[in-house]
C-alpha cells in the first residue's frame, strides 16, 4: 500500500481494527467478546465480522463505549472540567463534559479515573524515534527519500514514546541536508507495520511533511554546501525547477506527449509549493531563521521552524511572518556554536508575541517519556501552563495539519489522550496510561510496559507484534 | 513572592558591583561580603546525618550563619540570633551546594570545537599522567551554567573514551584560575571499560578481552617499577629506573591512595571492573554503571562505591538497558552511591545534576536521599565531607537558594552561595 495504491475495497476491510480500536480494549476486558474479535487477515472471516457488526450493531457499539468517569479533564481547546466525563466510542471522543451534563450511553464500559487527569495524547512535531533515516551522503537535496521506508515501528523507541504520553510523532530524518526527504506522521498505535502507524489524506495517502534544514549541519564537504548563501541557493535552484516541472504539468493539459518525465524529486517540492506538504525546517541562528522565512515568501510554501535557538533575538520578524515555532529545550546551552544562544525563554517570548508555539523532543537529543518536562521548564522560564500544555498538543497538530482530528478533547475527534497522576508540569507525575483511537496503547501498572516507562534489562531491546497489534511475548 | 523582593533587594544592597544584568557574574564582581552573612530558609535541608546514620530532619524556618566563609551556626530562628550586622538573605528553600560527583565541566567547553575541547588525549590509550588541573578553563561558561542552578563543587576531568585518560580533580565553581578554584588537586584515576574505550581497527585496545590483558600488563610494570626503585634504594650499586610518570600515578591507584574511577555500562564491563578490583586489591570507584543494578551483592561485597550515571542519560548504544530507577536501587541496598553529569558529546553539553537527582527521586528515591546524591553522600564518596556536602559548623558556607522544592520542573534557583559569597544572583 501507498506510493502506487489507491484505496481498494479490501483495504477497508483490512482496517477494520483501526475502524473499531476500541475493540481491542474491550476484549481485554470482556473475554468473552474477545472469542468474536478477528484472529486473522482471511478476508472472508473479516467480511463475517463487517456483517456481524451491521446487524448486530447496536449491542457491540454498546460495547464499544467507554466512559472514563471523575478524572479532571483538560481538554486544551476549552476551560478544565473537574468531575468529568469523557466518553469514547469507535476510537473517538463522543462527549466530554462534568457528571452533571454528560449522560452516560447504557452498556459503555465505566473506568474510574478519579484523582486522575486526562490530558490529550502529546503531539511531538519533531521526533527521531524508530531511526526512520531520509537521504544519503551522496547530496544535500533528496525529497525523493521518505521515512516510512525506513522506520522501524518495533523500535524500542516507540514504546518510550507511548510511555511518555505521546499519541502522534512527525517522524524526521536528519537534518544534515539542506532536504533531507519527507517526513511520516505516525499515530502510535499498536501495529507491527509502519502501515499500521500511518496516518492517510482523503485520498488515501499516507501524511507527511518535507524536512527542511540550514546552517551549520547541512554543511559539509562538497557535493553539500560550505556555505549559507550557497545552501540558499541550492534550495533556491532545487524550487525553481519544482515550478518549472509544476507548469509544464499545467501546460501538458493531461497530454501524456507533453507530460515530463516523473519525477519524484519534483514531486515532493511541487507538493511543497501548493501547500499540501508542510515544510519543517531545522534553523538555529537569527539570520538563518530569517533566511527560511525569506525562502517561504519566494516560493509560498508553508513552514513550521524547529528548534528556533535564537528565536528569542527575531521574535518581531518571526510574528509578523505567521510562521508557527517548534521548539526544542535543552539542559544546557552550546553543544555547537549556533546552539550557543539558545535560550529557555523562547517559548514565554514567543508566547507574548502571539507565535503560535509548539514543542519537540527531538528524540534521541531528549527523551520522548519527559516530553511533559520540557513544556514544564518552559513554564519555569515564564510561559503560561495552558500555553505550555497547548504547545504539547493542539499546536503540535496545527503545525501537521491534523488539528480538525486529534490535539484536543472535543466530540468528534479521535480519542488520543493520556492519563496522569497529577499536575503535568510536576516532576512527581507520572503518565499511567496511553490511549490512542480509543485503544490503550501503554499502562504504567503492566510490568512489562512500565519497563519502558522507567528503563532497566530488555528496555533497549526492540519489540515484536504480530499483525494485529496485540502484543506479543517480549523476545 | 515576598522572600524573593527581599531577595533580590539584598542584592541590589549587596552587589553594586554586579549590574551587568544578564551576564555572568565575573569573579572579580563579586562581592566580597566582610564579617556575617546570615541565610534565612524557610525550610533548611541541612544534610546532616544524625548518630544513627538517618538523615536530620530539615530545618524550618531555619538560619545559616557565615563569617569569614565558614559556617558558624544553623538552628530554627528561634535559637540562632542574627547579629544586627549580619548581611541577610532570604529563601524559601536551603540546601548545602550541589556536587557534581563526576562532570567534564571545564575541559570540555560549550562550543564543542576543538579550541575547547580538552577532555580527551587520543595519542595513546593509557595517559595516567595527564593531570586535569592543567586544563581546567575557570572561564568556560558552562560552569557559569551550572552554578546558577546551585552547583558548588565540580568533580572533573578526562572524560570516558580511553582506557585511562587521566587524573580528575575537584574544583569549586568560582574563581578566574584554576588556582582559585581547586579544592583537592588530585582525586582519582579514570578508566574506561568497553566500547567507549575501544579504538580503530588496528589499535589496540580493540576488544574488551585486550582492554582487561593491557591494564593488568600496565600494572604489573608500575609493580617492576617500584621494585627497582626499591632495589636501588636497598642497593648503593644499583642505579634507579628513569623517572616514569605514569608509574609513579598507577603506584597511587596500587597503594590504595588513589581510587581507580573505572566507567562501565555494560554488564559484561561492569564485571570485568569487578573482577580487576579483586585481581588488584585496588579502589574501585564504578561509574556511570547502566546495568550495575545486576550487581548490587558483589558492589557490597567489595565495598565499591558509585558514581550513577545521570538519570536522564540517553537508552541507547551501552546505556540502552539504563534504569532511572537506579539510584532508588542502590540507595535502598546501602550501596555508597552518588550521581554525576557524565559527559555528553552534543547536545545539552553538559547536563544539571540538580535535574538528574530530580528525576531519581521522581523515580523512587527517597527525596533526601536524593539530594544527598548530590551533596552530603557526594562529598562522602569524593572524600571532601570534612569541608562541604552539609550545613554544619565549621563547614563551608556553600549553599545553593531555591523559591519551592528544589526538584520542582517549575521552581527557581535564586542564588549561590560559595564560601559565604554570592556567586550567583540569577533566577532560574
Amino acid at each position: 500500500m501507498g506510493l502506487f495504491h489507491r484505496v481498494q475495497p479490501w483495504d477497508i476491510v483490512s482496517t477494520i481494527p483501526h475502524l473499531f480500536p476500541g475493540l481491542n480494549e474491550i476484549s481485554r476486558r470482556l473475554p468473552l467478546i474477545a472469542e468474536a474479535r478477528p484472529k486473522s487477515r482471511s478476508c472472508a472471516y473479516q467480511f463475517v465480522v463487517v456483517v456481524l457488526l451491521l446487524f448486530v450493531g447496536n449491542l457491540i457499539m454498546a460495547a464499544d463505549t467507554i466512559a472514563f468517569t471523575g478524572a479532571r479533564l483538560m481538554p486544551v481547546s476549552g476551560p478544565v472540567i473537574e468531575d468529568g466525563v469523557l466518553v469514547v466510542r469507535g476510537g473517538k471522543i463522543e462527549s466530554i463534559g462534568t457528571s452533571r451534563d454528560v449522560v452516560i450511553p447504557t452498556g459503555a464500559i465505566r473506568i474510574d479515573a478519579s484523582g486522575k487527569i486526562i490530558i490529550p495524547g502529546l503531539i511531538c512535531t519533531h521526533s527521531h524515534i524508530g531511526m526512520g533515516g531520509g537521504g544519503d551522503s551522496s547530496g544535500p537535496i533528496q525529497p525523493e527519500c521518505w521515512t516510512l521506508d525506513s522506520v522501524n515501528v518495533r523500535a524500542a523507541s516507540l514504546e518510550r514514546a507511548r510511555a511518555g504520553g505521546l499519541t502522534l510523532v512527525n517522524q524526521m530524518p536528519g537534518s544534515g541536508h539542506l532536504i533531507s526527504g519527507r517526513t511520516t506522521y505516525l499515530k502510535l498505535r499498536k501495529g507491527g507495520t509502519v502501515d499500521e502507524l500511518l496516518i492517510k489524506d482523503s485520498e488515501g495517502w499516507p501524511m507527511g511533511g518535507l524536512k527542511m534544514a540550514n546552517g551549520t549541519n547541512s554543511q559539509r564537504s562538497s557535493p553539500f554546501p560550505g556555505t549559507r548563501a550557497k545552501s540558499a541557493a541550492l534550495v533556491r535552484e532545487a524550487y525553481v525547477k519544482a515550478q518549472e516541472y509544476r507548469d509544464k504539468i499545467a501546460r501538458a493539459e493531461g497530454d501524456p506527449d507533453k507530460m515530463p518525465e516523473r519525477d519524484l524529486r519534483m514531486e515532493a517540492l511541487v507538493e511543497a509549493l501548493d501547500g499540501k506538504r508542510i515544510v519543517h525546517h531545522h534553523t538555529h541562528r537569527h539570520d538563518d531563521i530569517l533566511t527560511v522565512l525569506r525562502l517561504r515568501d519566494e516560493f509560498g510554501f508553508q513552514v513550521v521552524l524547529h528548534h528556533v535557538s535564537e528565536a528569542w533575538k527575531v521574535v518581531d520578524e518571526i510574528a509578523a511572518s505567521g510562521a508557527p515555532c517548534s521548539l526544542i529545550v535543552i539542559d544546557s546551552p552550546g553543544g555547537k556554536l549556533e546552539a550557543r544562544d539558545i535560550s529557555m525563554e523562547n517559548g514565554v517570548v514567543l508566547e507574548r508575541a502571539g507565535v503560535n508555539v509548539a514543542f519537540h523532543t527531538d528524540d534521541f537529543i531528549t527523551d520522548s517519556r519527559l516530553f511533559l518536562r520540557s513544556a514544564a521548564l518552559a513554564v519555569r522560564s515564564g510561559m503560561s501552563r495552558e500555553g505550555a500544555l497547548r504547545a504539547l498538543t493542539l499546536s503540535g497538530a496545527e503545525m501537521l495539519g491534523l488539528e480538525g482530528r486529534t490535539g484536543s478533547l472535543d466530540p468528534g475527534k479521535d480519542a488520543d489522550f493520556a492519563i496522569l497522576s497529577g499536575d503535568p508540569f510536576s516532576v512527581y507525575t507520572q503518565v499511567l496510561e496511553t490511549w490512542v483511537e480509543g485503544e490503550q496503547v501503554f499502562d504504567r501498572s503492566d510490568p512489562a510496559q512500565r519497563l519502558f516507562a522507567v528503563g532497566g534489562r530488555g528496555a533497549g531491546d526492540d519489540q515484536a507484534y504480530h499483525c494485529c497489534g496485540e502484543r506479543q511475548e517480549q523476545r | 513572592m515576598n522572600f524573593l523582593k527581599t531577595f533580590v533587594f539584598m542584592l541590589l544592597l549587596l552587589v553594586p558591583a554586579a549590574g551587568c544584568a544578564g551576564m555572568s557574574l565575573q569573579e572579580k564582581g563579586i562581592p566580597k561580603i566582610e564579617g556575617l552573612i546570615a541565610v534565612r530558609g524557610q525550610t533548611v535541608h541541612t544534610m546532616a546525618r544524625q548518630t544513627d546514620g538517618s538523615w536530620a530532619e530539615p530545618i524550618t524556618n531555619g538560619v545559616v550563619l557565615v563569617r569569614d566563609g565558614k559556617v558558624v551556626a544553623v538552628g530554627p530562628a528561634s535559637s540562632v540570633e542574627i547579629p544586627a550586622n549580619a548581611h541577610v538573605i532570604e529563601a524559601a528553600v536551603v540546601t548545602p551546594g550541589l556536587i557534581d560527583a563526576h562532570s567534564v565541566v571545564g575541559l570540555s567547553g560549550w562550543l564543542n570545537y576543538d579550541h575547547d575541547q580538552d577532555q580527551l588525549e587520543r595519542s595513546a590509550p593509557m595517559q595516567p599522567e595527564l593531570d586535569a588541573l592543567d586544563a581546567y578553563n575557570a572561564r568556560e561558561p558552562l560552569i557559569e551554567w551550572v552554578r546558577s542552578f546551585g552547583v558548588t563543587i565540580l568533580h572533573t576531568g578526562h572524560a570516558p573514551g580511553q582506557l585511562i585518560s587521566g587524573q580528575t580533580f575537584i574544583v569549586k565553581t568560582r574563581g578566574d584560575n584554576v588556582d582559585a578554584a581547586v579544592l583537592k588537586p588530585k582525586m582519582m584515576v579514570a578508566c574506561t571499560l568497553g566500547s567507549a574505550a575501544l579504538r580503530k581497527e588496528g589499535q589496540s585496545p580493540g576488544t574488551r578481552a585486550k582492554q582487561m590483558a593491557m591494564l593488568r600488563q600496565e600494572f604489573i610494570r608500575a609493580r617492576a617499577y617500584e621494585e627497582k626503585i626499591a632495589a636501588a634504594q636497598a642497593d648503593p650499586e644499583k642505579d634507579p629506573p628513569a623517572r616514569d610518570l605514569a608509574k609513579e600515578v598507577l603506584l597511587r591507584v596500587l597503594s590504595g591512595e588513589t581510587p581507580l574511577m573505572i566507567s562501565a555500562h555494560t554488564s559484561v564491563d561492569i564485571q570485568n571492573a569487578l573482577r580487576l578490583q579483586k585481581e588488584l586489591g585496588i579502589q574501585v570507584v564504578l561509574e556511570g554503571g547502566s546495568e550495575c543494578y545486576d550487581f548490587i551483592d558483589a558492589l557490597l561485597e567489595q565495598k565499591i562505591q558509585v558514581i550513577i550515571h545521570p538519570t536522564m542519560m540517553r537508552a541507547s548504544g551501552a546505556g540502552k538497558n539504563s534504569s532511572m530507577e537506579t539510584a532508588g536501587k542502590l540507595v535502598a541496598a546501602g550501596v555508597p552511591v552518588a550521581m554525576g553529569s557524565g559527559y555528553e558529546s552534543y547536545v545539552p553539553k553538559t547536563r544539571v545534576v540538580l535535574w538528574e537527582a530530580a528525576i531519581a527521586c521522581a523515580y523512587g528515591c527517597p527525596f533526601s536521599d536524593a539530594l544527598g546524591l548530590i551533596t552530603a553522600s557526594a562529598a562522602q564518596l569524593l572524600g571532601i565531607s570534612d569541608r562541604v556536602g552539609s550545613l554544619e559548623v565549621g563547614k563551608d558556607g556553600d549553599m545553593a537558594l531555591y523559591d519551592g522544592d528544589p526538584f520542582e520542573y517549575t521552581t527557581h534557583c535564586i542564588g549561590t552561595v560559595i564560601d559565604g559569597d554570592v556567586v550567583s544572583d540569577l533566577v532560574r
